[in-house]
């Protein structure tokens, strides 16, 4: 396998000529190329969404209250139920999905060590961030939903589901590079496991984690699916997030991108622009919690 | 929490001698690292079961292309065909630019250059799904239906072509909700091929360099043999992400029901968008038919990922021992 067959000709020591060249800058081009087409659907998205959302976005589209009926034009009202919604549900998914999900990483990394059991818990976290979005929604459905009825609960459950596998993963990366010295100095203080992971590994490993934590955030923030049969969609905000539907940025957008109402456009527009800023501000967030609180890195 | 002079670095047993707080600790993380194993069965089970009054109804019958809740005919062929066409579309379009991607950040740029480049790659997974929906449905399909119509009038006769592109053509489609699962797809797949190149030894390279070889002479005798594998698994995990992938697909796809052609530019559906969009009015065999779907969409990606997954941690796991 690791034999190298490219060069047929006799070895030369003179640079490469000829076809072998030629065929090499193309080669190099179609990488740079590469890296170009995918700058255009990119850069299409965001000045669409910019252009569009920038006129829509105001004080009162941000904070203000109902919803419009799809048919009045931008400027009535506003997406503050979305806005509340989306922090709400979102924020109580990375309360229930975060600690987890570290305390899940904790075992794989402390506790688990090359046993069966933690190959096997992290092989099925990866596996499970492949689950579709749309099966974690149907899933709190069929368990909670059908139950307890429509809530912010819900959804955050089936965002929460989302993120866990994410921040293990993230988690666990972090805990791998804290340096083995450093729990064995603290063993050597006749410190106990917990305290040595709780007090010396987890705070080492912080930056990294918490920046992973934001990465998923950003991700469940954007989810729309897992929220279609959790939270339905209402037009006046609803604080409480343990019970009656609810709405989310995500959920506004799909539901008036289909319709043929300028208004309803606009104000998907606007809302998808907020969307992408709260998604960015936290991809940024997690940049800047890498650069300079990261101790250890690959 | 008293200090244990017990217990040695790493390997304590569980004994009386430890404290309360620190078994404690150990049983609720492992609790925590078991909650993703309950979680994925509870989800086999719980939504097999709202789905059992559609497998017990209709029998062998789901998989025929015949999906019409108003004569409770629930067969979901047409989905299963649509699902696997755009994800196909998705990957033949991604993978070559990701790898090409991989590549170059491997291979050609210096690390600092590197950086910015996987920023803006990455850029593309932070646009949420339902914003590439709504620019897909009010944005790219208008402009690329044109663009269509007059390739499909082109190839109009031509064999296999017009049997792809051919007309009737529309821009809400097969090829478009492919070709927008194909920009979703491309981080991933970018970020896992460019891990598994990463682990070709450098001494390979060197070695390749030594013979005279150029760049890309270097990249298809000392790197691609090395890292084959793992791109193949990299590029099953993308196909998996695109299968499952909801909202933007739900908004381009055309949703079309019992679609079955080789008609690329055509409406049709794919098994998340038919659940997306129905579940709601949906009750009785209806709603299990629907969740039966949400069963299989979640079987399939879940043998893919099985898969995907277990070829790039063996090829990691070899090449790093090698």
């Amino acid at each position: 396998m690791t034999a190298v067959a490219a060069p047929r000709q006799a070895p030369d020591l003179r640079e490469a000529k000829g076809w072998r060249r030629s065929k090499n800058r193309i080669m190099t081009i179609l990488m740079v190329a590469a890296f170009v087409i995918t700058l255009i659907p990119l850069g299409f998205v965001l000045f669409t969404v910019i252009a569009k959302g920038a006129s829509i976005i105001s004080w009162q589209f941000l904070t203000g209250s109902p919803i419009p009926p799809n048919v009045l034009p931008a400027g009535i009202g506003g997406m503050w139920p979305a806005v509340l919604g989306t922090l709400l549900i979102t924020g109580l998914a990375t309360l229930m999905a975060v600690p987890l999900g570290v305390l899940g990483a904790i075992y794989l990394n402390e506790y688990g060590g090359r046993g069966w059991l933690a190959a096997l818990i992290g092989f099925m976290s990866d596996v499970m961030t492949g689950v579709p979005s749309i099966v974690m929604g149907l899933f709190i459905f069929s368990i909670w939903v059908l139950h307890f009825g429509y809530s912010g609960l819900a959804g955050a459950f089936a965002l929460g589901c989302l993120m866990l596998p994410i921040v293990i993963r993230s988690s666990y990366e972090m805990l791998r590079l804290v340096p083995d010295p450093l729990r064995e100095a603290s063993y050597a203080l006749g410190a106990t496991k917990s305290r040595v992971t709780l007090t010396v590994v987890l705070p080492a490993a912080l930056g990294g984690i918490v920046s992973g934590a934001l990465l998923a955030i950003a991700r469940a923030a954007g989810e729309t699916a897992p929220l279609l049969f959790t939270i339905l969609v209402v037009s006046t905000p609803n604080a409480n997030v343990f019970s009656g539907p609810n709405t989310s940025l995500p959920s506004q957008i799909f539901s008036n991108a289909t319709q043929p109402y300028v208004g309803a456009q606009d104000r998907g527009w606007g809302a998808a622009l907020t969307l992408i800023a709260i998604c960015f501000i936290l991809m940024i967030a997690a940049r800047i919690v890498t650069a300079r609180f990261t101790r250890y890195s690959r | 929490m008293k200090a244990d002079p017990a217990s040695p670095a790493g390997s304590a047993p569980l004994s009386q001698q430890r404290p309360l707080g620190d078994r404690g600790f150990q049983i609720l993380a492992l609790a925590s690292g078991l909650l993703v194993l309950v979680i994925l069965v509870l989800i086999a089970v719980s939504t097999s079961q709202q789905a059992a009054s559609w497998f017990s109804t209709e029998g062998l019958k789901i998989f025929t292309n015949n999906w019409d809740p108003a004569t409770n005919h629930f067969g979901v062929l047409g989905f299963i065909y649509g699902t696997a066409l755009t994800a196909l579309i998705a990957v033949i379009l991604a993978v070559p630019v990701s790898v090409g991607i991989a590549l170059l950040l491997t291979e050609v740029v210096p690390y600092r250059w590197s950086r910015p480049i996987v920023y803006v790659v990455d850029l593309l997974a932070v646009v949420p799904s339902v914003v590439w929906g709504l620019w897909g449905i009010l944005v790219f399909v208008p402009w690329i239906q044109h663009i269509y119509a007059s390739v499909g009038s082109g190839v109009n006769g031509v064999p296999v072509l017009g049997a792809l592109f051919g007309p009737p053509t529309s821009g809400a489609s097969f090829l478009t909700a492919g070709i927008i699962l194909a920009f979703m797809i491309t981080p991933i797949v970018t970020s896992l091929s460019r891990e598994v190149i990463a682990t070709v030894p450098q001494i390979d390279r060197e070695g390749a360099y030594a013979l005279g070889a150029t760049r890309w002479e270097m990249i298809t005798g000392a790197v691609w043999p090395h890292s084959q594998g793992g791109v193949v698994g990299a590029v099953l995990l993308g196909l998996g992400r695109a299968m499952g992938e909801t909202i933007a697909a739900a908004l381009v796809i055309g949703s079309a029901v019992n679609v079955i052609t080789t008609h690329l530019t055509v409406p049709g559906y794919n098994m998340p968008a038919v659940i997306a969009n129905q579940f709601g009015e949906a009750s009785g065999t209806f709603r299990a038919g629907l969740m039966g779907l949400g069963v299989l969409l979640f079987v399939f990606t879940i043998i893919i990922n099985v898969l995907a997954r277990g070829i790039v941690e063996r090829s990691a796991r070899r090449k790093r021992g090698a």
